[in-house]
């Protein structure tokens, strides 16, 4: 059984990222079923002072030590594990954010917890744990139980809501002295993406390609709808790794957040870290050969054809419309 | 530079996927496999690394369909050797996974030595039970970095690249030996023309090394495995391509872009 539940807290450039209320939110509901405390592990510079905003908790241990500062994940794992040996926590949440990915996998190897990756739903059965992972970019979901209530999980972003998480309460902060071990892999700085000819997150629409769009020719298709409608081109990952659109356009987990008030997505298959990036635009409207691709369950509109095929009929059609 | 790239076939999610009749796995009887795509890119990037600073590349893969012209197609494009580890991928979790590549490193007839860099995908599509590069960094006691997608040697060492969000990446130094789990090459993957693979099929070899199976080949209990119900289904525009235009124009007028 979980003694307690404890959530590694995420900040990057001084702020708590949104992943960290989404696994508030998500701990509390097992806390309360549970009938256990909702625990906190906040690390870096300025933990005791981002601390505050994190009253979800019932209580936030702060490592307040720049030496944690984006720190090697076996770091990280290490002062996790000295916690969980500290607190008997039987349930660890972890974001499978950019920033977190690999400590639950470290921590899991190091510990004997089993970790249930990619996570987007708990359910509490009995003194059971039910995870519903999301695998295959999405395509398929498994259930997983952790029958003694002890794991640590991976908690997908965007799949608790982040309000849950929030409370305007000030936690009691216990503050942990941990021995920061000289690190093999070290922050040296960041590197901000440059500045590209248009920014995405401005757009009132972008035409976003994705694999399906097949060849960089074809990316000018889509160029010109966007033009047509005073738009902008963005892309999914595997056209950006292609090198046939510049990073400054890729929507996604590691890329832009957007909100257009139109999304058209052409051969983009919607895998969650994709979705991630553009769910809270106003209007999705995606175009796919495959009627079963997982960005018709959020889209608003959709159809299920060759997008190179449409592209150009499109495109006149929007220059007629226009007149 | 002594580079080794961990490559794993995933299901191509390109074909359908189906729950086998336990309910519990994939139906394995129509699924296709392809080179997880990050393991792609950390070829991609131990094969450019070579280029630049010289050293040995070996691929190490467990045995699954189509993973020898994997194997082929890496040889093909600048890769030393290639090893097959006879233990067959299916139905084993990351960590039996990790398990069997540790013990390739301490069969003794591969060994981890100074200037070891070790590279994986940093993430896998059936990543159920964690990732394997930070895993198998464990095991090998090695320090580890993931979500990479830039990596460089300088001086006794490496300056790499990690993705953060909006574009956003952190520089950071790391001592070698080392694990890297890769997102993205610097450069795109390469192409490899079939008749060069065919060649290689003729003249290369690839290597075996006998590892025990691991006896407990997952860790979690899987109760269910289903494919999502659709949510709130997009509202679907029939027709030919024209039609269809003529719908997405009004649904873009009615959202006020034109
Ligand atoms: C840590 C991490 C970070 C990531 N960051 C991002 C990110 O920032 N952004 C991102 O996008 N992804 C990201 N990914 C990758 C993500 O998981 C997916 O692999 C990616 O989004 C898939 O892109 P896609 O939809 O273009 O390709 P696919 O999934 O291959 O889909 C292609 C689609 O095109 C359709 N299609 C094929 N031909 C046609 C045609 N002629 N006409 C119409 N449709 C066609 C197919 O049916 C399919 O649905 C990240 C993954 C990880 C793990």
């Amino acid at each position: 059984m979980a003694i307690s539940i404890l959530v590694l807290a995420e900040q990057l450039r001084g702020g708590i990222s949104d992943i960290t209320y989404e696994m508030l939110g998500a701990g509390r509901a097992i806390a309360q079923a549970l009938g256990v405390p909702l625990e906190a592990v906040l690390l870096g510079s300025g933990a005791s002072q981002l601390a505050s905003s994190l009253g979800a908790a019932d209580k936030v241990f702060v490592a307040d030590n720049p030496g944690l500062d984006l720190a090697a994940p076996e770091a990280v794992a290490e002062v996790v594990k000295t916690l969980i040996d500290k607190t008997g926590a039987g349930i660890v949440l972890v974001g499978c954010t950019n920033v977190s990915l690999g400590i639950g996998s470290i921590l899991a190897a190091r510990s004997q917890m089993p970790l249930v990756n990619f996570c987007r739903a708990i359910k509490v059965d009995g003194g059971a744990l039910i995870c519903t992972s999301q695998l295959f970019g999405g395509k398929i979901l498994s259930d997983v139980k952790l029958a003694d209530g002890r794991g640590i999980i991976g908690v997908y972003p965007g799949a608790f809501p982040l309000e849950q998480g929030r409370s305007p309460r000030t936690p009691p902060t216990e503050a942990i002295d941990v021995p920061v071990q000289p690190s093999k892999v070290r922050f040296k700085q960041y590197i901000k993406p440059e500045t590209g000819d248009v920014d995405i997150t401005k757009q009132n629409v972008l035409v976003a390609v994705g694999r399906g769009i097949q060849t960089q020719d074809n990316v000018q298709l889509a160029e010109e709808l966007a033009q047509a409608l005073g738009g902008a081109v963005c892309a999914s990952r595997p056209v950006i790794d292609q090198g046939w659109l510049p990073l400054t356009r890729q929507v996604g987990k590691s890329g832009m957040t957007v909100k257009p008030r139109v999304y058209l997505a052409f051969g983009i298959s919607g895998a969650p870290e994709h979705w991630e990036g553009m769910q809270n635009s106003q209007c999705i409207i995606a175009v796919n050969t495959d009627p079963k691709a997982p960005i018709f369950d959020g889209a608003h509109y959709g159809a299920v054809t060759d997008a190179v095929e449409l592209l150009p009929v499109l495109t006149e059609k929007v220059k007629m419309r226009k007149g | 530079m002594n580079i080794f790239v961990v490559l794993k076939m995933v299901p191509d999610t390109v074909e359908e996927l189906n729950v086998s009749q336990d309910g519990k796995s994939l139906d394995s009887e129509f699924l296709r496999f392809k080179l997880n795509d990050p393991d792609e890119h950390a070829l991609e990037q131990a094969l450019i690394l070579k280029e630049k600073c010289g050293g040995k590349v070996t691929v190490i893969a467990l045995d699954a369909p189509e993973v020898d012209d994997v194997l082929y197609t890496a040889l093909a494009k600048g890769a030393d050797r290639a090893v097959k580890i006879p233990v067959s991928q299916a139905c084993l979790g990351t960590k039996a996974t990790a398990k069997v590549l540790s013990d390739f490193f301490s069969s003794g007839r591969e060994a981890v030595t100074l200037d070891t860099l070790v590279l994986a995908g940093s993430y896998a599509i059936d990543d159920l039970e964690g990732e394997l590069a930070p895993m198998l960094a464990v095991h090998l006691g090695l320090p580890y970095l993931g979500v990479v997608s830039n990596v460089a040697a300088s001086g006794p060492g490496l300056v790499v690249q990690k993705e953060f969000a909006g574009g956003l990446r952190g520089e950071f130094e790391v001592e070698l030996p080392a694990v890297l789990g890769i997102q993205s090459a610097e450069k795109p993957p390469r192409y490899v023309p079939v008749a060069k693979v065919r060649a290689v099929m003729k003249s290369a070899k690839i290597e075996e090394l006998e590892i025990p199976s691991p006896t407990d080949a997952v860790c979690l209990d899987v109760q269910r495995t289903y494919k999502p119900e659709a949510g709130g289904r997009a509202e679907i525009f029939e027709g030919s391509p024209e039609e269809i235009a003529d719908k997405i124009v009004d649904a873009l007028a009615k959202s006020g872009v034109i």
